[in-house]
Order: C-alpha cells, then structure tokens, then sequence
C-alpha cells in the first residue's frame, strides 16, 4: 500500500498529482463561489452586465470628452468595451484570488487539501461573469455592425493570458496576505493603479516610443492590446514585441507566485 | 512492526507565543532589517532574528507511537494536553516541527463538523461541496445521496438554504454527510459533542459501525469518556504534549481520571489566588467521619475542616466547589444560601467545621475548590483543588451494579423512587400484563 509520509523537511514529491487528484474540490468550489454570487439579489445575474454598461459609457465619455481622445477605425465605445471587459476580468478575478486564503482561512484551519486550490477555483466567478459581459460586446458589435473575422479564434489565448497574470499577481498576495495583512490594503491599490496604467479608455498606441516597452511590463497591456487585435480583426494595430513582453511578465509572475506559494503554504495555517 | 497503519515517530511541535506579523516578523521589520543589514557591520546581522526560547510552545513533545489497521484508538487528556494539535498534524493540516509520520492509506479527519458549509446554499448543495471538502467524489456523493438525507431527517427542507434551518438540523445534516466518508482512516474530534442525545447516541452507532462492520482504523478524540469507552479498544493518554500511557481503554481511563493529581486530604494552598492580607487559610483537612480515613463510599458524610486565620475585622462566608474527575464543575455550595449565613470575625485564628452529608457521588475522583467570600460581592480568597478525593465503591444494595464516572454517565447519582408499576385505568380488563417481581418500591 502506498505509504504517506508527513514531516517537516519532506518535500511533497506528489504535489502536482495530488493536486490532480483534488480537481473535483476545485470545480466544487468554483461551483460554490458562483452559485452564491447573486444569491438573494434582486437583479441577479443581471448585475454582470449592469456594472460593465455603466462602465463603459463613463469610460467613452471620459475618452471623448474629457480627454478628448479621436476616433479611429473603431468606434471608441468598441474599444472601451473590449478594454473594460478585459480589466473587469483582471480586477475580479485578483482581487478574489488575493483574498482568497483569508476568506477560507476556516477552510484551512479545519481540513487539509491543496492550498492553491482556493485562488484558483475564485477565477471561476469572474470568469463567468465575464463571459456573460462578452454579450455587451457582441450587441454593440452587432450595433455597429463590424463584423467579425477569424482572428476572433485567437482571441481565447489572451483572455488566457489575462487570467494567468491575475493568477500570478493574485496568489502572490494571498501567500503574503497570510503572513502580512498589509498586503490587504495594497492589493486594491493595485487595481486602483493599473486600471490607469493599462489601454482601458484610451489606446495603448497613445503612449509614446521609447515608454512603450516599460509600459508592456504590465501583463494586462498585452492581453487588451491582443484581444481588441483579435476582437476586431485587425483593424486595431497591434505591438507585437508588447504583447511578447506582457506574456513573459505574466508567466513569471505565475511561475514565481506557484514557488513562493508552495513555500509558505505548509505553515498558513500557524499564521492565518 | 509492519502491520501499523498510521507510525508516529518522535513527533515535535513548537508553536510562536505572539502574534505573527507583529514586531518581529512585520514587513517593517523585514524591511528595516534588510536595509540595515546593507549598512552595518556583519555583527548585528546575527543578534536579529534570534528567537528567544521563552517564546516557543512545545505543544508536543516527542510523541511516538503506531496504530494498527482497523485498530479504534482513543486519544485522551486534558485540555492543552496536545491532542488537537496532534490530530492537525495528522490531518496534515499544520507540519509538524520534525519527526515524522507514515500513514498507510487514505485519511479523512472530522476536526468539525460542516467545515465548509455556505449559509446561502442549499441542503441539496452543501451536502456536495462538503463531500467534496471532506475528499468524496461525485460519483460517490451521488450513490449515498439519499442515504445521508435519510441519516439527517432533514427530507423536506433538502432545497432550503442551510441558514435557515435550526442549529441541530445543521448539526443532523453536517455530521450526516460526514459519516458516510468511506476512507481507510478517520480522524474525529469531538464531533459527537453536539446534537441532542438521541442524535449523538445514532452518531456513536454509526461510528462503531465503521470501526467494527468494515475494520476501518479510527482515531477519536473526545472528553466524553464514556463514548471513549465503548469504542475504542485502545486509547493515547496525552499530558503536556507527551505520551503519558498507551494501552487498553480501560485501564488508560482509569489513569486519566485519577491524574488529575494524588489524593490530598491535607488542604494544598498552592493554587490560591486573591491572597487578603484580612484573612487567610492557613490550613485545613478533609475526612470521612465514620471511618475516620480519607476514603469515601457513595452516600458517606465527607467534613472538611478549616483553620482560618483572620487579621482585621472581618465579614466572609464560605463556598464550596466540587469538579468531578475531568475538572468539570458539577456541584457548588456558598454558605450564605443557608438563610444568608455568613461570618464575622475578630483577629484570631479559627477552626471551621464543614460537612457535606451523603455524598451522592459516582466513583471516581474529585477535587474541591474552597473560597472565603465576601458574601454576595468578591473574594477574599479563591483556593483551587483544595482537597482531591476518591470515591471508591458506590455498592447499592440488592445490585451487582457499580455507578461510576467512567461510564461516562456523569458523577452526580440521581435519586429517583421508582414505584410499581400499576395498571392502566383508564385501559378495562386484562390486569395480568405486568408480572410482578418484587413486592416492596424499589429505591435507589
């Protein structure tokens, strides 16, 4: 019979299958989030699209008006809506990733199972939210009939590529959260400034040269710039060596968030 | 030596006095410190971080021993014994501090029961997530869905959302899907402290059904020592974070109840707390007047006598508490609810008789706590386990019986007049039914 061995220096040689084998726990609780989501709410499911429809008619009119932004080839309300679905799936999923660990901290005094599992079974939620939101897109699409091309196919790999830095920006604060509450507070501070250091309002071709590369260190740069290319087939263009350096950022940050991760998470329950 | 399932093997766990993140180990002080290290000598790089041993809680201690497949072995002792910590180790909820564990097959823990549980879903739903959490499968939680709603009663409010139900339908329901988890090795922890009676005498069912009917190995964890009793066959004694004794349940909870310290006749001052400089004990003894020992049977008269020594004018009463051999409290007695008798004293020393007439007690040990009061206000002085007692055969005449704290029944023995039964009036005829075997009521 295979034999478990439980001490302080082992080092889990199984993580990756015993996480494997914890998968029906992951949908269960990405299951839970969503079906709590809009319980007891009146307007229901229907919150996933009032919030973004707001959203957006204050972002285009802040980028027509305001800032006075013209016109391209797409409509500025296109671009806002694609720029806003995108950071709403950001800003849900890592704040909720980010809060994860604390959230379920009765979860993980009481019961073991793959810490990681809490982060990411949260992505779930504004995930679906998302997807509902998508309907936004595709009516004012419809609206403003722009039709739509095959690179739509590729539009999948960066709605991945966004997850994967929510991922990775999210778990890094709920590891640090655990020990150090102040992350709590920085972690909306985060949102709070990268809602305005990614191409939400406005196109990312607004920034100048030489800046272009620093800003494409924000993985969500790559990921708007790439799903409005894929959205509207082109007609956007897009900065390629951006999008590169976005999806390097956003693996290293996951892969870098996992090791710190795996480190700690032996010992949260002794600290939560 | 193979034929273990779970080996403990030297198992150690300190935990931090403190708070995590505060001074020591907060993101200032990480800062602070790695800024500084970048600008000081290497000196003071090793006088940080060093913790002191005061701050460091061994809540075990080189704990070792193996558990043999379908073995239902009871984990005992005190509170702060070490026993939770264990479990969450074994749980692996928390690693331990070094030593090791093998376990052989799979493991489920119970640490509580509707770990998990979302108020705002429904029975239906939290039966699946709380499966899932406790390690089932779908697959699984689909074939005994039925079963579990049947095992909790709670048929007609499955789509309610558990918020609503009333705390021992939550209970019902939690512990429901809890005992149909079919793993190699359950872990449980007082679980079976909640629910009404009738629910945690089903659950003690069931768990022997586990244990016996499928020769799965169980590790409970209880206060209740009568449900240790009756299942387990073996039980850890924990004290302090070591193990104390290992062996039959018999004879380790006969050692845990009779732990709690050695038989003091003689008054211990040691746990005395609100000292008054107006008046003190200074001594004191406690007896059995007919046999003039400090053993006591059941229905004895137990005295206890003072000697109190007062410096100032004073007015004080005296209160007794009993605790049974688990340190819970179970009798109290405050001289003032005698017609609001209480004392006043001029400097001197003084010697108090007290008596507490037939004792109605199980066997088992005792410990009485003594305070001098100032009547309906404070303390002048708190005495802790003044006296310990056994009380060491409780015979009732006409009976093999013996009533005891070990059966887990409690310590107090009810009197109750049982009269013969007579028949039904208001039933006609048939007056035969009830056989008659003794001809006297019966008291016990």
């Amino acid at each position: 019979m295979e034999e478990l061995i439980i001490s302080a220096e082992h080092e889990e040689k199984n993580y990756w299958r015993d996480l494997w084998s914890y998968r029906e726990l992951l949908y269960f609780l990405a299951w839970r989030d969503i079906l709590v989501r809009y319980k007891q709410t009146t307007v229901g499911v229907a919150w996933a699209l009032l919030r973004p429809v707001l959203q957006i008619v204050i972002f285009t009119f802040i980028s027509r008006k305001v800032a006075g932004l013209a016109q391209g080839p797409v409509p500025t309300v296109l671009l806002v809506s694609a720029g806003t679905l995108m950071w709403q799936l950001f800003a849900s999923a890592f704040t909720d990733a980010g809060g994860s660990l604390l959230a379920g901290a009765n979860l993980i005094s009481k019961i073991y199972f793959p810490r990681l599992l809490l982060p990411a079974s949260t992505l779930a939620v504004g995930f679906v939210d998302f997807l509902i939101s998508l309907a936004i897109l595709g009516v004012l699409m419809i609206w403003y009939q722009f039709s739509f091309g095959v690179t739509i196919l590729i539009a999948p790999l960066f709605i991945l590529l966004a997850l994967t830095a929510s991922l990775g920006a999210g778990l890094w604060i709920a590891a640090l959260t655990v020990k150090y509450r102040d992350f709590r507070f920085i972690a909306p501070f985060i949102v709070q400034i990268g809602f305005f250091v990614s191409p939400v309002w406005y196109s990312s071709d607004r920034v100048p040269g030489f800046w272009r590369l620093l800003y494409s260190l924000n993985p969500m740069v790559g990921a708007i710039d790439g799903f409005r290319w894929a959205i509207f087939h082109g007609a956007v263009p897009v900065f390629w060596p951006g999008v590169v350096i976005s999806a390097y950022t956003s693996l290293a940050l996951l892969i870098t968030a996992i090791f710190y991760f795996r480190k700690t998470e032996k010992s949260f329950v002794d600290m939560i | 030596m193979s034929d273990y399932c779970i080996s403990i093997e030297n198992l150690t766990k300190k935990y931090r006095l403190g708070q995590w993140g505060s001074s020591r180990d907060g993101l200032r002080h990480r800062i602070e410190h790695g800024v500084r290290t970048l600008f000081s000598s290497p000196r003071t790089l090793f006088s940080e971080n060093r913790v002191k041993e005061s701050d460091e809680f061994l809540a075990l201690q080189d704990v070792s021993f193996q558990v043999k497949q379908g073995e239902v072995l009871g984990i005992i002792g005190r509170n702060g014994a070490g026993k939770s910590t264990l479990l969450k180790i074994l749980s692996r909820i928390t690693p331990p501090t070094s030593g090791k564990i093998r376990v052989r097959g799979r493991i489920a823990s119970l640490l509580e029961v509707g770990t998990g549980f979302h108020p705002d879903l429904t029975g239906r739903e939290n039966i699946f997530l709380n499966g899932a959490i406790l390690g089932m499968t779908r697959v699984e939680i689909t074939r005994k869905f039925d079963e579990i709603v049947a095992f909790a009663e709670i048929e007609k409010f499955i789509d309610t959302p558990v918020k609503r139900y009333s705390s021992g339908m939550y209970v019902r329901l939690a512990f429901a899907v809890a005992a149909h988890l079919e793993p190699e090795i359950l872990i449980v922890d007082e679980v079976l402290a909640v629910g009404d009676a009738q629910f945690q005498k089903k659950c003690l069912g069931k768990m022997n059904e586990v244990a016996q009917s499928h020769g799965r190995t169980v590790l409970f964890v209880s206060h209740n020592m009568g449900a240790v009793n009756t299942l387990c066959t073996k039980a850890v004694l924990l004290r302090s974070g070591q193990v104390q004794a290992i062996g039959p349940t018999g004879e380790i909870s006969m050692q845990y109840l009779s732990t709690s310290g050695l038989i003091a006749s003689e008054i211990s001052l040691v746990n005395k707390a609100n000292k008054n400089p107006a008046i003190t004990v200074i001594g004191g003894r406690l007896e059995n007047k007919a046999t003039g020992s400090s053993g006591f049977s059941h229905g004895d008269d137990l005295s206890v006598v003072l000697k109190i020594q007062v410096n100032e004018p004073v007015t004080y009463g005296v209160e007794f508490f009993l605790k049974d051999g688990l340190g819970v409290p179970i009798g109290f007695c405050p001289s003032d609810i005698q017609n609001g008798l209480s004392f006043t004293s001029k400097p001197g020393i003084f010697i108090h008789h007290c008596t507490l007439p037939a004792i109605p007690l199980a066997e088992g040990r005792y410990s009485l706590d003594i305070m001098i009061s100032k009547p309906l206000v404070a303390a002048h002085e708190m005495i802790e386990d003044a006296f310990i007692f056994d009380v060491e055969s409780s015979i009732f005449p006409g009976t093999v019986r013996r009533i005891s704290q070990q059966n887990g029944y409690g310590a107090f023995v009810l009197k109750v007049i049982f009269d013969q039964p007579i028949p039904d009036p208001a039933t006609p005829g048939d007056e035969g039914r009830i056989s008659h075997t003794s001809e006297s009521p019966v008291i016990v």
